[in-house]
């Protein structure tokens, strides 16, 4: 592949991009964040002057090129603005998880040798003050909000504000240098370092390039005709990739506008003030928005109840038809306009996506009811497929071919290839330089042509040539009597169900599966609020017998469901159990993204699976649990183990032949 | 009262305590034959966290309703900012910059929190009735006014989210961190905290405690509190008052307070040979 280090007309970089808005939509507004209670407002032109205070600040404070400087913290103007500036003065933001505990945060900035960091408040600097120790050459921290912090010593403690104050009276004596350092930037220059969220082993820092990010956010704005005037959400962890291609990448090349929500409390309120016209989410947040729409619908009154059952069984219908511009007939459209006037339009305005173009969801695979209820509703909702090292996009779906099982055709300058195992893949203008200072992965990872092994099993459906994921390579295997083990089809059943949460399926290797079920603690609450049950903690909720045999049902109809597929009919579950505890980030038994590490969850509870197969009708067990400030303590219960109904699987024969 | 006010220290955490603010002398309050307070007297200094602490009907809630000028006690003069204070309607203390929360929460439960916590701000509009019926002109720059500065407070003490919850659908926990803000609002110079913590658990506590800490050191505000729990009070106070069936029978840093064995005898209850 030949590339120019030199993007056309100069705009190699973000900086570059950013002078470019400010010329170009000067007026427009480039961030909002909603605080004390209004939406305060900048344009990029006001943007341009931020950015550019901030960054003589930090020429004044001494940052050099290559430096590295970590930004933890939520979803702040000021934080996107931090790393721009960053970038302009040849600098290399590193976002990390701001709730990483002391111990994650430590190995990520020792491993980069962060010397710089600019964090949100108190609570953090205290994190990296205690880190620090492990740091050889940390030298300041600034910090936006002064809360709590006047008693700290300063001399290396700077608040946001005089940095960008101190930056603009230098401005006289800096601005050449800052002109030097951001002419310098190139397509090949760094422009991001983001770290893995660590499925498997330590955080590893994903080196992404200017290419990577300009190129990748060109292509997928001109795929889905994104322009200056759109609106985006920025509430997913600054420290996601995600987040970083849309609301710098896409945002600095369209000239889109950058919305931040008020605190993590708010996001649903002030997602609906806004009403972004781009919008991302994972699956579980669609999941939740789902469970808590059908909790109200519940509670409402009789009329409100029969008119929404009616009427979202309609758009179920032709919903989904009319989004794709496939023909529907005259008087169904009627009926659905009518929908629109009173359930959809009124529904989809208390979700804040009322004016939704393009809606995505990825991270893992979304279940088919829970897609089918927002395309219904007339959103645009589709499915890509992507990950760090990609810059995210691999695949992705057009307009009007969009399905729940597919992830799409491959994005805009993607190649695809699947080897023989059935692993995925893939070779793109986004795929990352290197990860940092760790050749042998890099080398593992990425081949010397520039193929990526995505570590996901798939196959190109033949129909129509879209992308379909089966589970991670390493996740599918085989039960004793060989036919096809992949957990993710049947837990994702289970987690269709508004009351179950998370479900972990076990069965590799062994005769029959069975399944770890989490229940959701505001559903399964509200039913038992609504039914007169009592109770007292989560613990003693999850093992109420109704909640058990509300639990029973939903896993004998995912069983019915899974054996109609005959590739698929032997992931019936044959016994479960409900966990006392929710799985955890803190435990270790989730990643921060909120993905089960199954392995661990297998070790730590392998006393319950024991019990699962060997037929014990209950089990006593205790479980160690790590509290938000890191102490630890533990919960003991008594786990009712239950059998379910499974389906004989008559087509067994068929599928043998 | 000249040579104390300019008495002022530092306090191991950086905290700057000034002179006295406010000064109880020889107070004695009666219902009928009852002697709720007998003869006490303690000072509270600027901008230091004092406590109030005593057994079941020592008489401490009895103080607070005195401080905040809801009794006048029979005896004794209360000096507010070196002047004495004559008998006054709690209202007019209000003004005077003495802000309080109750123990058993009084909210207007029907009400937003936001609109709650507005009510803190009632005394500082001068708007005509007129202008407030046209809103126009003095009554909207001072609503205005007085939103910005209770957006500061549900900022401090990060309740945006429940902004327009009715305080009716509040847990217990969340009303007393509104009542709060609701004392805030009116930017006292001296805050009263009858029982802060009473009933909540160990989490709320944690995060109440925080928060008065934090009241103190970025707004200065000087805070008297009423507490049980003797943990968070020795955590939180510069200096603590101890009560015994209404008289005075210690007064010093938590440090003394836990060695003096009138107060070991009378509230711990632990017996010594």
């Amino acid at each position: 592949m030949e590339q120019s280090s030199r993007a056309a007309d100069g705009l190699g970089s973000i900086p570059a991009l950013l002078q470019r808005n400010a010329k170009q939509f000067g007026k427009k507004a480039a961030y909002r964040e909603k605080e004390f209670g209004i939406w305060q407002s900048w344009t990029w032109k006001e943007t341009e002057e931020e950015i550019e205070a901030f960054a003589l600040g930090l020429l004044e404070l001494g940052v050099s090129e290559g430096d590295f400087v970590s930004i933890i913290g939520r979803n702040r103007p000021y934080f996107y603005w931090a790393m721009v500036a960053i970038q302009s003065i040849g600098a290399v933001p590193v976002p990390v998880y701001q709730d990483s505990a002391a111990e994650e945060m430590a190995h990520i900035l020792s491993n980069c040798g962060a010397k710089y960091a600019v964090v949100e408040d108190q609570e953090q600097v205290d994190k990296v003050i205690e880190v620090q120790e492990h740091l050889t050459d940390f030298r300041h921290m600034i910090y936006i909000d002064p809360r709590g912090l006047r008693k700290y010593d300063h001399t290396r403690l700077h608040q946001y504000s005089t940095v960008q104050d101190q930056g603009r009276a230098a401005r006289g004596k800096l601005m050449s240098e800052l002109e030097k350092r951001r002419s310098k930037l190139d397509f090949d220059s760094t422009c991001v370092m983001l770290y893995t969220s660590g499925t498997t082993g330590k955080p590893k820092g994903v080196v992404l390039s200017n290419r990577n990010i300009i190129k990748t956010a060109q292509n997928t704005c001109e795929f889905d005709g994104l322009k200056a005037g759109d609106e985006v959400f920025a509430y997913l962890p600054m420290a996601w990739v995600g987040d970083f291609i849309f609301s710098i990448g896409q945002a600095y090349w369209t000239g889109l506008a950058v919305n931040c929500p008020e605190s993590a409390e708010t996001v649903s309120s002030d997602l609906r003030e806004i009403g972004p016209t781009y919008f991302f989410a994972p699956p579980p947040v669609f999941e939740k928005h789902l469970t808590d729409v059908m909790i109200r619908m519940e509670d409402a009154g009789r009329l409100k109840r029969s008119m929404f059952h009616h009427y979202m069984a309609h758009a179920r219908k032709v919903g989904p038809a009319i989004l794709d511009g496939r023909p529907v007939s005259l008087l169904d459209r009627l009926k659905y306009k009518m929908g629109e006037l009173f359930v959809y339009g009124p529904l989809k305005n208390t979700l804040g996506l009322s004016r939704v173009r393009v809606g995505y969801t990825a991270g893992e695979a979304i279940g088919p009811e829970l897609f089918e209820f927002y395309r219904s509703l007339g959103i645009n909702l589709k499915q890509l497929y992507g990950q760090t090292e990609a810059s995210v996009f691999i695949t992705m779906q057009p307009n009007g071919e969009v399905r729940a099982d597919t992830v799409g055709v491959p994005a805009p300058d993607v190649e695809i290839r699947i080897d023989d195992s059935g692993e995925i893949f893939y070779r793109s203008p986004g795929v990352f330089v290197e990860y940092f200072n760790n050749p042998e992965s890099t080398a593992s990872t990425k081949d010397t042509e520039g193929w990526v092994a995505t570590g996901d099993a798939g196959f190109f459906d033949k129909n129509n040539g879209h992308l379909r994921i089966i589970d991670r390579v390493k996740d599918v295997g085989k039960l004793a009597d060989g036919s096809m083990f992949a957990p993710k089809y049947v837990e994702n059943k289970l987690k269709f169900f508004p009351d179950v949460l998370e479900a972990v399926l076990f069965g590799n290797e062994r005769d029959r599966c069975v399944a770890f079920i989490n229940i959701d603690l505001t559903a399964v609450g509200n039913w038992a609020e609504r039914n007169n049950i009592a109770y007292a903690s989560y613990q003693e909720l999850a093992g109420h017998p109704r909640v058990l045999e509300t639990i029973q049902e939903h896993v004998e109809t995912v069983n019915k469901s899974v054996a109609e597929d005959p590739m698929l009919s032997g992931c019936q579950i044959h016994r479960f159990l409900v966990l006392h505890k929710e799985l955890d980030a803190d435990d270790g038994e989730m990643t921060r993204t909120r993905k089960v590490r199954r392995k661990i969850v297998e070790e730590k509870f392998s006393d319950l699976i024991t019990a699962l197969y060997d037929g014990s009708p209950e089990i006593h067990t205790k479980t160690e649990v790590t509290y938000e400030d890191g102490r630890k303590g533990s919960i003991s219960a008594t786990l009712d183990l239950r059998d379910a109904k499974v389906v004989p699987v008559a087509t067994q024969k068929v599928a043998a032949e | 009262m000249n040579d104390m006010s300019q008495d002022t220290y530092v306090t191991d955490d950086g905290r700057t305590i000034g002179g006295v603010v406010m000064e109880m002398k020889n107070i004695t309050l009666r219902f009928g034959g009852v002697v709720a307070i007998k003869d006490i007297s303690f000072d509270i200094r600027q901008g230091e966290i004092r406590a109030i602490i005593g057994p079941n009907g020592a008489g401490k809630s009895s103080m607070l309703n005195v401080i905040s000028g809801f009794y006048n006690p029979q005896e004794g003069d209360v000096f507010y900012k070196g002047k004495k204070r004559p008998p006054m309607r709690p209202y007019k203390v209000a003004q005077q910059g003495i802000a309080r929360t109750f123990q058993n929460i009084a909210l207007f439960e029907g009400m937003s929190v936001l609109d709650n916590v507005m009510t803190g701000r009632l005394h500082q509009s001068n708007a005509g009735i007129l202008s407030q019926a046209l809103w126009k002109g003095r009554a909207e720059r001072e609503e205005v006014a007085n939103r910005e500065a209770v957006e500061k407070i549900i900022d401090f003490l990060e309740i945006q989210s429940i902004r327009k919850t009715p305080v009716g659908r509040l847990p217990y926990g969340l009303k007393k961190r509104v009542e709060l803000a609701r004392a805030l609002a009116a930017e006292p110079s001296i805050l009263l905290l009858d029982e802060p913590m009473a009933g909540m658990n160990v989490e709320e506590k944690e995060d109440m405690s925080r928060f008065i800490l934090d009241v103190n050191d970025e707004f200065g505000t000087t805070i008297a509190l009423i507490e049980h729990d003797m943990g968070v009070v020795m955590d939180l106070s510069d200096r603590v008052v101890v009560m015994d069936y209404g008289k005075k029978i210690g007064d010093g840093t938590p440090d003394e307070v836990r060695n003096n064995q009138d107060v070991i005898d009378a509230y711990l209850g632990v017996a010594h040979d």
